[in-house]
């Protein structure tokens, strides 16, 4: 209730400052977009070459993409650690996080909040709705509830991934610049990972399990019966990969020491 | 004077030395990146010969050498310089007896030679060694690719220098280098090659610059561009060297009048 209170406190201290710069709202709301663009346009020009990557089809594979885009959203807004390293261990703000109550990575994630990310949920959303009625997908009882679970757990395998790969910046006082190269390799999960060999199919499921934030649980959806137990253990996945990332965290922050002034 | 801006190269190399650790794990994701899409390629070509006049050993050979290439020019100048104008720094270095504009690109050029000897390098070895990349074996073939890289470099170093002046005019430009980011990537072809975008929009791209940054450099070390093609690539490069150098000397110009410190 308490945690509540204070996500509450830190988006109305978000729109305020936004509303300063109100046009830069915009701006990074179709930037966003364009982000994903790209990877919908290269999809779009991938099918104008060909009929089928690795058997799916314009429509499951625009459709995954769809699926993807959601928990992607609902992630970059409540969790956001770009720039940590610089923000909190260069210049010293760990230490103004540390002396509060809250806990401390749940405050740095308030800290950065980022709504207009919702956006690109929403348009996942839509995604899904055109591509599925394309394809004659059933709406069944349990795809509401199942899409709510399975975003949850893609966004716990985010968070999980990225809080591991943050917490590095206590061991090194170097800027990482893994986090922007990952940015990267995450896409690759929203293909059919089939059509990788099979070290990176196992580099996308078990060791940075992008492919868990896309195919794996949109191939629920689309009836895709090969994938149906990777997408059901998709929640398991995100709890031992969140897991894996609260750990990392908790060792790191107990090994800070503060820097500089 | 020119000693003076050497320096800033060297210097800028030996701060890159100092945070080589973070170098090794980029060899890796870019080899990474190369060879996810390598097998993406594959997939799409299946049976197929060829698309949009590249063959499927040309475009592993494509993508292999377009991210090595993106491993050398990109940069992060731009976060550079709006960093440099939020918090007002900027203020003391156009004091200073030199040009902020030609220290920036001196010290990219200082962090390029740096990713090109510790990443594109070994990139490169690896690719090599793990995906069937042809790479031509003339000697002319690699002193162009050499010279066509480093105009790459200059025109996309250029990019990221109006995005950063840029800063100047809107105070938090945080979007406009994302977009630049995703701009740069897809319409300098380096997720896609242009030819096999759609007509309209590969013709709109043939007017642009970001062409010249990937896809034409690209292209000749594929040697799907040979001959008298291979000038007719330089000297688009060339010209849109040229052409950048207009708004970047108006934006500086126009930075030191616009001039003011938020805050500090």
């Amino acid at each position: 209730m308490y945690y509540l209170g204070l996500l509450i406190e830190y988006l109305k201290n978000y729109m305020k400052t936004r509303l300063t710069y109100r046009a830069d709202f915009w701006v990074e709301v179709i930037s966003d977009l364009l982000f994903q663009a790209t990877n919908f346009i290269f999809i779009l020009v991938i099918f104008m070459h060909t009929d089928s990557l690795g058997g799916w089809n314009q429509n499951e594979v625009v459709f995954v993409y769809g699926f993807f885009m959601v928990p992607f959203g609902v992630f970059s807004c409540f969790v956001n650690m770009w720039g940590f390293s610089e923000r909190y261990i260069v210049k010293g703000e760990m230490d103004r996080v540390l002396t509060r109550p809250a806990h401390n990575l749940f405050q740095i994630f308030l800290e950065n909040v980022d709504p207009p990310s919702l956006v690109g949920s929403f348009i996942g959303l839509v995604v899904m709705a055109i591509s599925g009625s394309n394809l004659g997908l059933p709406f069944e009882w349990w795809t509401l509830p199942m899409l709510i679970l399975l975003t949850l757990s893609a966004v716990a395998i985010y968070t999980g991934i990225y809080t591991t790969l943050t917490s590095l910046s206590f061991y090194s006082d170097a800027p990482t610049g893994i986090l922007p190269l990952m940015y990267n390799i995450q896409t690759y999960g929203r293909y059919p990972v089939t059509i990788y060999n099979r070290a990176i199919q196992v580099l996308l499921t078990w060791i940075i399990p992008f492919a868990f934030v896309g195919i794996y649980p949109a191939a629920l959806f689309l009836h895709r019966d090969e994938m149906r137990t990777m997408a059901l253990l998709t929640p398991l996945v995100g709890v031992v990969f969140l897991s894996i990332g609260l750990m990392a965290w908790s060792f790191g922050v107990k090994r800070y020491k503060g820097a500089g002034s | 004077m020119l000693g003076a801006y050497f320096d800033f190269i060297r210097i800028r190399f030996l701060t890159m030395l100092a945070y080589r650790v973070n170098y090794y794990s980029g060899i890796l994701i870019y080899t990474l990146n190369i060879g996810v899409n390598y097998f993406t390629w594959k997939a799409i070509y299946g049976n197929g010969e060829s698309l949009g006049g590249f063959t499927g050993a040309q475009m592993t050979t494509y993508v292999a050498v377009s991210w090595m290439a993106r491993a050398f020019y990109f940069n992060n100048l731009d976060r550079e310089i709006s960093t440099d104008i939020r918090d007002g720094s900027i203020a003391i270095q156009f004091i200073r007896p030199y040009n902020y504009v030609l220290v920036k690109m001196m010290q990219g050029l200082g962090e390029g030679l740096f990713r090109f000897m510790m990443l594109m390098i070994p990139g490169m070895v690896i690719a090599i060694l793990l995906f069937p990349v042809q790479l031509p074996t003339e000697p002319s073939a690699w002193a162009g690719f050499l010279v066509m890289l480093f105009f790459s470099f200059l025109i996309s170093s250029q990019i990221n220098i109006i995005t950063g002046l840029s800063a100047f005019f809107v105070e938090n430009n945080e979007g406009m280098m994302r977009m630049k980011r995703v701009v740069v990537d897809l319409f300098s072809g380096l997720i896609v090659p242009i030819t096999l975008f759609p007509d309209w929009l590969s013709s709109v791209l043939k007017v642009l610059p970001f062409q010249a940054i990937t896809y034409l450099p690209g292209s000749v070390f594929t040697g799907r561009v040979q001959g008298v093609g291979i000038w007719n690539v330089l000297g688009i490069q060339v010209i849109w060297f040229l052409i950048l150098l207009i708004p970047i000397v108006w934006l500086n110009h126009a930075a030191r009048q616009r001039l003011f410190v938020q805050g500090g």
